[in-house]
């Protein structure tokens, strides 16, 4: 899993059957520091992320299984809204 | 496996079914001799590791599922071990936490 922001949303009328009713969302992927890192990711919702919240997201082919219709093209999936991140210095 | 050191813990409350109950951590990829290498993951934990612990995380669905005996997760990233030593030629490292 990795870190992200979501900073919007994409809204797609036309789209392979097996995401209709997912909502995608634009989200910016994050360093160890929450700072903005590598090119924004468009990821399906599964929790009902909304713009401003860090997510957990995860990438690849296991980001299908996170759909209810898990035979999906999807290549990445928000899995969880961070409530509290903890680092340290190691 | 990845060499990764623990650097931090992650907590989600509204999450997807499969992560429920799991303990969540961040983990940055490391070489042998303790320097990063590459950009942090989070994964989750099955060895009951923290932070600042030098670990073993597998970054494979298909692995991670045996790992959490689950299947068709979306989760691929899991700490499988704690490092307690790395031996490199002559050389010893001991990197458990004093």
């Amino acid at each position: 899993m990795k870190i992200g922001r979501v900073t919007g949303t994409v809204v797609c009328t036309r789209k392979t059957a097996s995401l209709e009713g997912v909502k995608f969302l634009l989200v910016q992927p994050l360093d160890d520091t929450l700072q903005g890192s590598g090119v924004p990711i468009v990821a399906c919702d599964t929790v009902q992320a909304g713009q401003g919240d860090l997510v957990l997201y995860e990438g690849g082919r296991e980001a299908a299984l996170a759909l209810d219709n898990w035979f999906n093209p999807a290549d990445a999936a928000v899995l969880g809204i961070i409530d509290q991140y903890d680092q340290v210095d190691v | 496996m990845i060499l990764a050191k623990v650097t931090g813990t992650v907590v989600s409350t509204a999450k997807i079914r499969q992560l429920e109950g799991l303990k969540i951590l961040t983990v940055q990829p490391v070489h042998p001799d303790g320097s990063p290498a590459g950009k942090q993951l989070v994964a989750v934990d099955t060895v009951q590791a923290g932070t600042g612990d030098e670990v073993l995380i597998i970054d494979e669905g298909g692995s991670a599922g045996i790992m959490l005996e689950m299947s068709s997760q979306p989760i691929r990233t899991v700490i499988a071990a704690i490092v307690d030593r790395i031996d490199i030629m002559n050389e010893a490292k001991d990197v458990r936490r004093k």
